[in-house]
């Protein structure tokens, strides 16, 4: 019976947001939704166009990665294949505590320590203002690090010794057995990993709501502020939109769209780990 | 890996001259990863410390007895404190049970080559990765407004916490249940014991220190939980301490949130102290949880 109540849920998520999502394509064409430029549903002159949303979501998330996929994989290499047990068992528990924290704690930090710090030390054209996707991006980056490398980790414990052992016997150093046999054969536990991250970092509502700013914005530029999906969905959710009115479902359109776009993304972890999960005796 | 410029007679050399790249090469990898690893550290550091300077001054007694206000000298947290207090009760009372039973199900009875247990199994993976947002928009559509109509109380809140953490219960509750060896359920049917029985008797105990530890890990994210809340209407100004489950409420990481976006200075600060607050709260649950899992961690 309970674990009835998983499956439950799914239907109720996609029935509760399937709902308004349909009423709001009767009155927004799809192909307006997804081409249109400009997104200012809540204005007199309402435009639906949903991309700056996305191209914010996409941006951030890529700021993420470069900071999480370097940081997270070497910082496993090094718990994997470099230090001593005693070591390890400290810093483990220490990357463990970066994902305890608070998304909101992560979000009070990028606005008030890693965005006056960009200001400072901005290298190229005008430094970015109070509000950017770069600060917003960066948290993120930290705070899905433990997420990448545990995971990572735990994939690289499991390569058998031997493989190392071989490869040692054959006159390898150590960075070539970690990069050359390690991680290859790691490869698809890193992969889900990866992804995993980026699921995260395409959710993460409240980093981005406190520090990348309010307005949407089609900008690729960095020191930009903009609005991601989440953003956009929490900042009309504390806004009390009356039921049934336009403002009130594009909550759900945009919801909509992240589900499917986090769905997305996981089954297709889910699918690369069966299929090139290395199995060792 | 052959250096360009060696002579294939100079053995000596070209080994020398390897064994110096390679070097190099090690040194720059270790300290790239050690370079990677003091970031992390950095950060966690840099964060603590910004927080708790921030935050001092307003550390003290009126944070936990004042209730919020327009003027920063005389707001406090009183009602969030408490409002995560009953919103996370709430949320063990209804998430352990379902998690537990829906664990026991699916390690103990369900035949794992059924479509439809894989299905479960599938849709608990897929659950456990939606963003939160989403889980807001459904607690919004079905408990707050739509068939459920609770309105924007304690209990739609922790019902839609329940639902986003259940997959971790779950989860946690599944691997500490595996855990336990196969040769103590024989043993148990061996004597004679139903199956209900062996589980509550024998599978049960053995789980529960792995079963603590996942469950206060996932009330330690749903206390800092704050996006699915904003999306119910908890941002609301609350002056009182709620008094039950109809009640409405706020919480600490919605109270932080609401002091983080005012423009004042003096409400930075107090978001600072809040953020302490809430830190030492989870502090002490993972210390409580790490515990657990030493002192009642046993191998078979």
């Amino acid at each position: 019976m309970c674990a009835v109540l998983s499956v439950a849920t799914t239907l109720a998520i996609v029935v509760s947001l399937l709902g308004p999502t349909l009423s709001f394509f009767r009155e927004v064409g799809l192909f307006e939704f997804f081409t249109g430029k400009v997104w200012a549903p809540l204005f007199a002159q309402a435009r639906f166009g949903v991309l700056p949303l996305i191209s914010a979501t996409v941006l951030i998330t890529g700021i993420a990665l470069a900071v999480c996929i370097p940081v997270g994989l070497l910082s496993a290499v090094f718990l994997s294949e470099y230090s001593r047990p005693r070591v390890r068992a400290f810093l483990k528990p220490g990357l463990e505590l970066l994902a305890g924290i608070p998304t909101v704690v992560y979000g009070f930090f990028a606005l008030t320590f890693v965005s006056p710090l960009l200001a400072k030390l901005w290298l190229f054209g005008e430094p970015p203002g109070i509000f950017n996707a770069a600060s917003a991006g960066i948290v993120m980056g930290i705070m899905i690090v433990p997420t990448v490398a545990s995971l990572s980790e735990d994939a690289m414990a499991a390569v058998p010794q031997a493989l190392r052992n071989g490869a040692y016997a054959l006159g390898s150093s150590r960075l070539q057995v970690s990069t050359r046999v390690v991680i290859p054969a790691a490869l698809s536990g890193i992969v889900a990993a990866v992804v995993l991250g980026i699921s995260r970092a395409v959710g993460e509502t409240m980093i981005v709501l406190i520090a990348a700013g309010g307005t949407p914005n089609l900008s690729f530029n960095p020191a930009d502020a903009m609005q991601t999906m989440t953003a956009f969905i929490a900042a009309a959710g504390i806004g009390d939109q009356p039921i049934g009115s336009v403002g009130y479902q594009t909550i759900f359109a945009v919801g909509s769209t992240l589900f499917v776009g986090t769905l997305l993304v996981n089954l297709i972890s889910i699918r690369l780990v069966r299929k090139y999960r290395e199995v060792y005796e | 890996m052959t250096p360009p410029d060696a002579s294939p007679g100079d053995l000596s050399s070209l080994q020398r001259r390897r064994s110096v790249a390679t070097t190099i090469r090690e040194a720059g990898f270790k300290s790239a990863m050690l370079g990677s690893l003091l970031l992390a550290a950095t950060a966690l550091v840099a964060l603590m410390v910004q927080v708790f300077v921030t935050g001092s001054p307003r550390l003290n007694g009126d944070l936990l007895n004042r209730f919020p206000s327009s003027l920063p000298s005389r707001a406090g947290a009183r009602s969030a404190i408490f409002g995560t207090i009953w919103v996370i009760g709430t949320v063990a009372f209804t998430c352990v049970p379902v998690g537990l039973g829906a664990a026991i199900y699916l390690e103990e009875y369900a035949a794992k080559d059924r479509w439809y247990n894989r299905l479960i199994e599938v849709n608990i993976q897929n659950l456990a990765a939606v963003p939160s947002i989403v889980y807001g928009i459904l607690g919004l559509a079905f408990l707050v407004r739509g068939p459920l109509k609770l309105g924007q109380t304690v209990l739609a809140g922790a019902l839609t916490l329940s639902l986003l953490v259940l997959p971790i219960v779950i989860i946690a509750s599944r691997e500490a249940i595996r855990a336990v060896p196969g040769s103590i359920r024989l043993a148990s049917l061996a004597l004679g014991a139903t199956q209900w029985q062996t589980i509550s008797r024998q599978v049960l105990p053995s789980a529960v220190p792995g079963i603590a530890t996942g469950t206060i890990l996932a009330l330690s994210r749903a206390i800092g939980e704050a996006a699915p809340l904003l999306l119910l209407g908890a941002l609301t100004f609350i002056t009182f301490v709620p008094e039950g489950l109809a009640s409405p409420f706020t919480v600490l990481p919605i109270q932080i949130f609401n002091w983080i976006s005012r423009p004042q200075d003096e409400f930075r600060v107090l978001a600072a102290a809040a953020i302490v607050v809430l830190m030492v709260i989870l502090l002490a649950m993972n210390g409580l949880a790490i515990w657990l899992r030493n002192r009642f961690q046993r191998k078979w």
